[in-house]
């Protein structure tokens, strides 16, 4: 009986493609394999990694996948907050590029002093990101109230960070732009000696690995679920919505001090009006690619960390092919609004129909 | 006390927020007055604050539109500035008229209403995905179209910008001892029109209620037998041709194109409706309160540059304080009249 065989085979496969489309992470999976076929196709060379010299004379990994990883890096600890803040209050937060702002330039004050270029650093390193953690969180608890306690829609009350974060920045330092000229701060962000990796990949692995294991190990996931399904139901369950809620933004707050810190370091000082702009649209965006509903709910977290680095590599793929930075939007948009429109329940359907249209036909043919 | 309270169970929630922004307002514009001497009492500081936010009321309008039905459009300002951008190409470089530009600024924003508002209606896909990417689009098409800024140097154009519409009654003595009239340009007048039309369309007009219905609840306005799909569908329509409109008038405004034109805008006109009163949620809404919001907004910033504090960030940061304020007295206020029913 081969035949029957073949056929059951040829059944479980077809059932086991269309649960893997069923999958949530099917969408950045497939988005980031039609971009890899993309440039496997246009141009090889763009998955060559070398062993170069960087200007301190070190031997550190280059190419265009290190860039990547390099540079989602703040990005991808940002999806992680922006996941859960999704997830239970249905909405999102715009205001963690202008909180990234506020972070990087407490992360200056605290190691600048009143002197905005300082020969030695005013405070060990640790105690200035310590100090930033504190504030981003504070900030994160601000939107956090307004959001659980004064029940304000998230993407409005965040909106008072957005307008008044970057102003707030400035603020702390003066109305200046404060340079480090220590060398040990850009580890963070560049490569530590020896090293030939990124330092960034370093953290932001290291973020992934702590939230799964918060996920893994606490209810987090399953009350922030909840609360963002139905607040009511899990209220009369015996969990606080409030403080689910409250607790996501204080989260997403401690994600925007980390990938502050690491923004700062790259550059060792920052532009308050140009850092991280526009980074809350991309992380909102890696939510949505992540195939999680952006009206709370259920959410699959390695699902958006993955959407972040799809983001990154559209945006470096388009930059390879020379494309002028200010017109990358114009294509970004296409893509997302194609990647969107692929993956609306609605046209999954259709295709869904579609493909058990064409199925049967061909179970009756290799019957046959 | 009373009084107040009966009042308060007496107006809809509308209103009630309508009612709160526009004291708000003239308590402000009286500090103003009050504290800041008689430059807020000449005539032309009140139509000069008209003429610089002429096309932020209509953008907002149409925010309120949306907001009103539940979704947001945060591509308004961005498309703004590539209103602004093709019809400064269409006008300098590829010898257009007047009213060819006028069609264009309103082809691309019907263009963008169409295409996001079919996306979001029939597809059911999340409108702030759909406004994002049109932002992402918008932005990135302008550099497209010109990557740097240049004035326009078309003669009709720089006539019809240059025409000023006197105002009877209203005017000042100006230092000289002359007495100037007051003015408003020509998007005042536009803006004016859009907001009448659109507080009958909201108010007397069966497509205007559908969208209050279908904002408020969405399965009992399909009950009631109202398209869900086409209320979302020409909400996000209407606010995309608005937003051609108040490109075009912004174009006529400040007579360039730029790819830095309108930055922000789209978080401006979110910030008017939320003082005028309108919920994200939908459902609750006034255009007149928008109306209300875009002069609160833009009074407080004149009021902030005029105590002398010059420094961009500190009008953010007092901009900032008051949407959080409003958020907090609507959120306190609904949450006691909720109360009140049960």
């Amino acid at each position: 009986m081969p035949s029957t065989t073949n056929n059951t085979t040829a059944g479980t496969f077809k059932a086991f493609l269309l649960r893997l489309v069923r999958r949530q992470i099917f969408i950045p999976v497939a988005a980031l394999l039609i971009l890899v076929l993309f440039n496997l196709i246009a141009d090889p060379s763009f998955f060559a990694i070398t062993l170069d010299q960087n200007s301190a004379g070190d031997p550190v990994f280059s190419g265009y996948l290190i860039t990547i990883l390099n540079n989602a890096s703040e990005l991808a600890i940002l999806a992680i907050g922006m996941t859960l803040v999704t997830s239970a209050s249905g909405g999102q937060d715009i205001s963690v590029g202008s909180a990234i702002a506020i972070a990087g330039s407490v992360v200056l004050r605290v190691l600048c002093g009143t002197n905005s270029r300082p020969e030695t650093l005013q405070a060990p390193i640790i105690v200035a990101f310590l100090v930033c953690c504190v504030v981003a969180m504070l900030f994160g608890a601000f939107n956090g109230i307004l959001v659980s306690v004064f029940k304000i829609q998230p993407m409005v009350a965040t909106l008072i960070l957005f307008t008044a974060g970057r102003s707030i920045a400035a603020w702390i330092n003066n109305n200046e732009l404060p340079i480090i000229s220590e060398v040990s701060f850009g580890y963070y962000g560049n490569f530590i000696p020896g090293i030939p990796i990124p330092t960034p990949i370093f953290i932001a692995v290291a973020c992934m690995l702590v939230i799964a294991l918060v996920l893994k190990f606490t209810n987090l996931g399953l009350y922030a679920q909840s609360v963002g399904i139905n607040a009511e139901a899990s209220r009369l369950n015996g969990i606080n919505p409030t403080w689910i809620k409250f607790i996501t933004y204080v989260i997403l707050g401690l994600c925007v001090a980390v990938a502050g810190f690491i923004k700062v370091s790259r550059f060792s000082t920052l532009n308050y009006s140009v850092i991280a702009k526009d980074i809350e649209m991309d992380a909102i965006l890696a939510v949505a690619l992540g195939g999680n509903a952006l009206s709370g709910g259920k959410f699959n977290m390695p699902a958006s960390i993955l959407g972040a680095y799809v983001i990154q590599f559209l945006t470096t793929t388009l930059f390879k092919f020379n494309v002028v930075s200010s017109a990358l939007p114009a294509y970004k948009a296409i893509v997302v609004i194609v990647l969107v429109v692929l993956s609306a329940p609605l046209v999954r359907d259709k295709i869904a129909e579609v493909w058990k249209k064409i199925a049967p036909v061909k179970a009756v043919k290799e019957a046959n | 006390m009373s009084l107040f309270n009966k009042a308060r169970k007496n107006l809809s929630d509308t209103n009630l927020l309508l009612a709160i922004t526009i004291v708000v307002f003239f308590v402000m514009y009286a500090c103003a007055v009050l504290f800041l001497g008689s430059g807020f009492l000449k005539p032309q500081t009140f139509f000069n604050i008209l003429n610089e936010n002429a096309a932020l009321i209509i953008l907002s309008c149409g925010m309120s539109l949306v907001m009103i039905t539940g979704g947001i459009d945060i591509s308004v300002g961005m498309v703004t500035a590539l209103v602004c951008m093709s019809c400064a190409v269409h006008l300098d470089h590829n010898g257009g008229s007047v009213p060819t530009a006028i069609l264009l600024a309103l082809f691309i924003g019907l263009m963008f209403g169409l295409v996001q508002g079919s996306l979001i209606a029939f597809l059911e896909i999340q409108p702030f995905i759909v406004t994002l990417a049109g932002m992402f689009f918008a932005k990135g098409m302008t550099t497209i179209v010109n990557a740097t800024q240049f004035n326009v140097e078309h003669e009709a154009f720089k006539a019809l910008k240059a025409t000023r519409i006197t105002v009877p009654g209203m005017g000042s003595v100006n230092k000289l001892g002359n007495y100037v009239p007051a003015y408003v340009e020509i998007g005042v007048i536009v803006a004016l029109i859009v907001v009448v039309l659109l507080f009958i369309l909201l108010k007397w007009v069966k497509l205007g209620r559908n969208f209050y219905a279908v904002g408020g609840n969405n399965q009992s306005a399909n009950m009631l037998g109202i398209n869900v799909k086409r209320t979302k569908f020409l909400a996000h329509l209407l606010c995309g041709l608005l937003a051609g409109i108040g490109g075009f008038v912004y174009f006529l405004h400040v007579g360039s194109g730029s790819p830095s034109h309108a930055s922000g805008a789209e978080m401006n006109a979110i910030a008017s409706s939320i003082i005028g009163g309108t919920m994200l949620t939908g459902g609750v809404g006034n255009i007149i309160g928008t109306f209300f919001g875009v002069l609160s907004l833009s009074t407080i910033k004149n009021i902030v540059s005029s105590l002398g504090l010059d420094e961009a960030w500190w009008t953010n940061i007092t901009v900032a304080a008051m949407i959080c304020l409003f958020l907090v007295i609507q959120s306190v206020v609904l949450s006691r009249k909720n109360k009140d029913k049960l």
